[in-house]
């Protein structure tokens, strides 16, 4: 299906050579998994690591080597990265890999492909760059997984042992730089400690709350001479997540879902990582108890579904807002009452017990206190509450939850999501976008940069399945769209990937589309071209008088640049749409193509604005369903 | 605000101490003092930390430590059941009309005069840093040339001990 290419085959062909000489060769069989994983905790171990059947046997390598084997022993598929010189030994193995190689073109482009490739797969997205800057190029992209939790492995090349900590040419202290920002990293110190490290790595990666784990290896030891022997050993002693709940803290959650008038199920995107979403539908189908996803769990609970009042937060909808703020009883599933889902933290929902569930302890009262504090993981959180509250209905506990739907209802019907037509006759971003969500379907994967378009794409497409709705939620890294785009279409070839970008996003990272039209990559790009910075430019509308200061990028008013122009220069289809009459067919053009990227340069209006909207440091309580509008609260019923 | 003594078994591993007080200083903590050694077990380091601060921000920062890999245990220590030590040296001036004074502060305090030059003591203390802060005091008319202090270090009373537990041990 997809359009082959001189890479694409190059591949094709190292592949099956690797395959035909393996035959009969114990040592490139499919290893086995690490064997000194606690079972249970290994959720999201890489596929294709089978069980243990033969003894490993040593085999002489080179450090590079040792690192390639361990990689495909943990069943990685694919890696994205750049050569430099000091990981460069790790190249010459890496070329007779099993494991595919996508050559990007800027490393936070690797970085934020291994996150695509992790959130749309649930498998450990992998990225690989040399020292210096190489390292330092995937730093956003680790901060980045790491405010959202997405397991991704970084390999980085350092300069050899004996240059560290003489500002050796292109030396970077990586490890250093990133101890803030990943959930654990490495720097490894000799080349037998290799397949441990990246077992390690990939189970620290991938257990527990998920997150970015780096391994910094010298040019030396990967050079050096050593033998590789699978599977390793495990040594983390310190390393424990707390799984399954406390059955007491359970049943208590479960006394109060049952008596609660006015309770909400808060949903993170915990539970999305937990797959834990079916057992969610069942919670909250036997509750009653209605339901809003964060931006970071939007699928995690069907959009259509009657219970679901949509996303809570800064932009979220009255509904949703409106229902936190008022409830008794919050039940928080895998979230972590992020301020912009608070709003003014002190006068956040004022009479809410609080049920706190999360498998990060450190989560748990960190920024609004938990009456019943819960620590484990999502899945068997929700599967247990399920128990719990079926048991308390039987002994006749059950709340008529009636009065408190009655007036979310009304509110739903009061102020649903929608926009206005611009009466400038530009074309209107959100109908573009809600045409998008309507052709490409339900089953289409949405990946969003950070800004309005991001807003409107969670807003007006309707998310039905989990890991369908892909962005860069804690971070709100602008430039993430396409990229992570890339990471998903190659994790799930087979399912339509669309971003949504906005002309500021796209221009931070559309080289890699240069790697999707030579990789066989095809992706599908709707630039909501505003000519502006958007979300700043509402805020300068909003907060200062108007004053347009730097957020003007020319892309209307000289066409620079012209995105159509750009996407062909990058071996892409490139079209265009300006008015609302083409939307559907160019849209459509766009889906007919799946041998090539293609990008779509949807020209629409400067002036629309995101709503509903609660300002920064306001409280929840002054949500503002358009311009100049509040919504009216009937008090008295509460 | 009050002073909390955490006790922080660690994996005895290069930059392990840089993740602890990195943490520290990240979530906005000042550490009052910090003081790091091997324990019964080479491959196991404690960490003794005293912060001042509140209690909930405190715990918070405790959470946040426990995830660090390379942690393996935390405890803070309650003054009531615990003993805590500092180390002092201290370089007094002390020409022969001072010396006996000096000295007899000395032996008040039960210090030990480790070095002796003609116009100066060195002089060892250890003690609870109350203990150290009144010895300081009374040595201070003499004339302090030059003064280094150790990190707390505590442990609890009775025969309860703080290990890095089983797993560790096993490893």
């Amino acid at each position: 299906m997809t359009r082959p290419t001189p890479e694409t085959l190059a591949h094709s062909a190292r592949r099956a050579r690797t395959v035909a000489e393996s035959t009969g060769d114990a040592e490139h069989a499919p290893a086995p998994r690490p064997g000194a994983v606690p079972a249970g905790a290994g959720r999201a171990v890489p596929a294709g690591t089978t069980a243990a059947a033969r003894q490993p046997v040593p085999a002489q390598v080179s450090g590079a080597g040792s690192l390639v084997r361990s990689l495909e022993a943990l069943g990685v598929d694919v890696v994205f990265g750049i050569p430099g010189g000091a990981i460069l030994p790790a190249y010459d193995p890496l070329y007779d890999s099993t494991v595919r190689h996508i050559l990007v073109r800027h490393e936070q482009g690797a970085g934020h492909a291994a996150t695509g490739y992790a959130q749309a797969t649930g498998r450990v997205g992998v990225c690989i760059a040399t020292s210096g800057p190489g390292a330092t190029n995937l730093v956003t992209p680790i901060a980045d997984a790491y405010m959202d939790s997405v397991p991704i492995v970084a390999i980085t090349g350092q300069v050899a042992r004996p240059s560290i900590g003489t500002d050796a040419f292109q030396e970077a202290d990586i490890q250093g730089i990133t101890l803030p920002i990943t959930k654990h990293n490495f720097l490894v110190q000799s080349a037998e400690e290799i397949p441990q490290v990246l077992a390690e790595a990939f189970h620290l990666a991938s257990t527990g709350r998920p997150g970015p784990v780096l391994v910094d290896i010298p040019k030396d030891v990967l050079q050096a001479p050593t033998t590789f022997a699978w599977p390793p050993t495990l040594d983390l002693p310190g390393y424990r997540p707390t799984l399954h709940p406390h059955g007491k803290q359970i049943r208590e959650a479960a006394r109060l879902m049952a008596a609660a008038r006015r309770p909400v199920l808060y949903v993170g995107g915990g539970v999305l990582k937990a797959g834990a979403t079916e057992g969610l539908r069942k919670l909250a189908e036997l509750t009653g108890i209605p339901v809003v996803t964060t931006l970071m769990a939007l699928g995690a609970f069907p959009d259509s579904h009657r219970q679901h009042l949509g996303m809570p937060g800064m932009h979220g909808t009255v509904a949703a807002v409106y229902g936190l703020q008022k409830s008794d009883l919050i039940v928080a599933l895998g979230a972590r009452f992020d301020d912009r889902v608070t709003g003014q933290l002190d006068s956040f929902a004022p009479d809410a017990t609080v049920v706190h569930a999360d498998i990060d302890p450190a989560e748990i009262g960190k920024n609004r206190h938990a009456d019943v504090p819960i620590v484990g993981d999502a899945r068997h959180v929700i599967d247990e509450l399920i128990t719990a509250v079926t048991s308390e209905q039987k002994a006749g506990h059950r709340t008529d939850l009636t009065d408190w739907w009655t007036q979310l209802d009304d509110l739903r019907e009061r102020y649903p999501l929608g926009y206005e037509e611009p009466s400038d006759g530009t074309l209107s971003p959100q109908h573009v976008i809600k045409r998008l969500g309507e052709i490409a379907g339900p089953d289409a994967i949405y990946v969003a940069g950070v800004g309005q378009h991001q807003m409107w794409a969670s807003q007006f497409i309707s998310y039905e399945k989990p890991g369908t709705w892909l962005n860069s939620g804690g971070l709100g890294t602008m430039g993430y769209a396409v990229p992570a785009a890339m990471g998903a279409k190659v994790g799930r070839p087979d399912a339509v990937v669309w971003a949504v970008d906005g002309d500021g996003c796209f221009q931070m990272t559309n080289q890699e589309l240069a790697t999707c039209a030579l990789e066989g990559i095809p992706v599908k790009i709707a630039v909501i071209n505003n000519g502006n910075l958007g979300m700043v430019r509402q805020w300068q509308t909003l907060f200062y008088g108007e004053r347009y200061s730097n957020t003007e990028l020319g892309t209307h008013k000289h066409r620079i640049p012209d995105f159509v122009k750009l996407a062909e220069a990058l071996g892409c289809v490139g079209l265009r749409c300006e008015n609302a009459e083409d939307v559907d067919r160019t849209i459509e053009a766009a889906m007919a193509i799946d041998d090539a990227p293609v990008v779509i340069d949807f020209v629409v209006g400067k002036d629309a604005m995101v709503w509903p909207m609660v300002a920064a440091g306001t409280s929840n309580d002054e949500i503002m369903f358009a311009r100049g509008v509040r919504p009216a609260f009937d008090e008295d019923e509460l | 605000m009050t002073m909390h003594t955490l006790s922080v078994l660690v994996e005895n591993k290069p930059g392990v101490l840089a993740r602890v007080s990195g943490l520290f200083s990240r979530r906005g903590f000042n550490i009052d003092s910090l003081a790091v050694g091997e324990t019964e077990n080479p491959d196991v380091s404690r960490i003794t930390i005293v912060v001042n601060a509140e209690s909930s921000p405190l715990e918070q920062v405790t959470k946040q430590l426990n995830k660090l890999v390379n942690v393996l245990k935390i405890v803070e220590l309650d003054p009531q059941v615990s003993v805590a030590r500092e180390l002092l040296l201290v370089k007094v001036r002390a020409d022969r009309n001072a010396r006996a004074q000096v000295l007899e502060t000395v032996n008040l305090f039960r210090a030990r005069v480790v070095d002796v030059a003609p116009d100066t003591l060195t002089i060892e203390a250890t003690g609870t840093p109350d203990k150290l802060d009144a010895l300081l005091r009374d040595l201070e008319p003499f004339g302090i040339k030059e003064m280094v202090q150790s990190g707390t270090v505590a442990i609890g009373r009775g025969s309860r001990s703080i290990t890095a537990g089983p797993a560790l041990r096993a490893a």
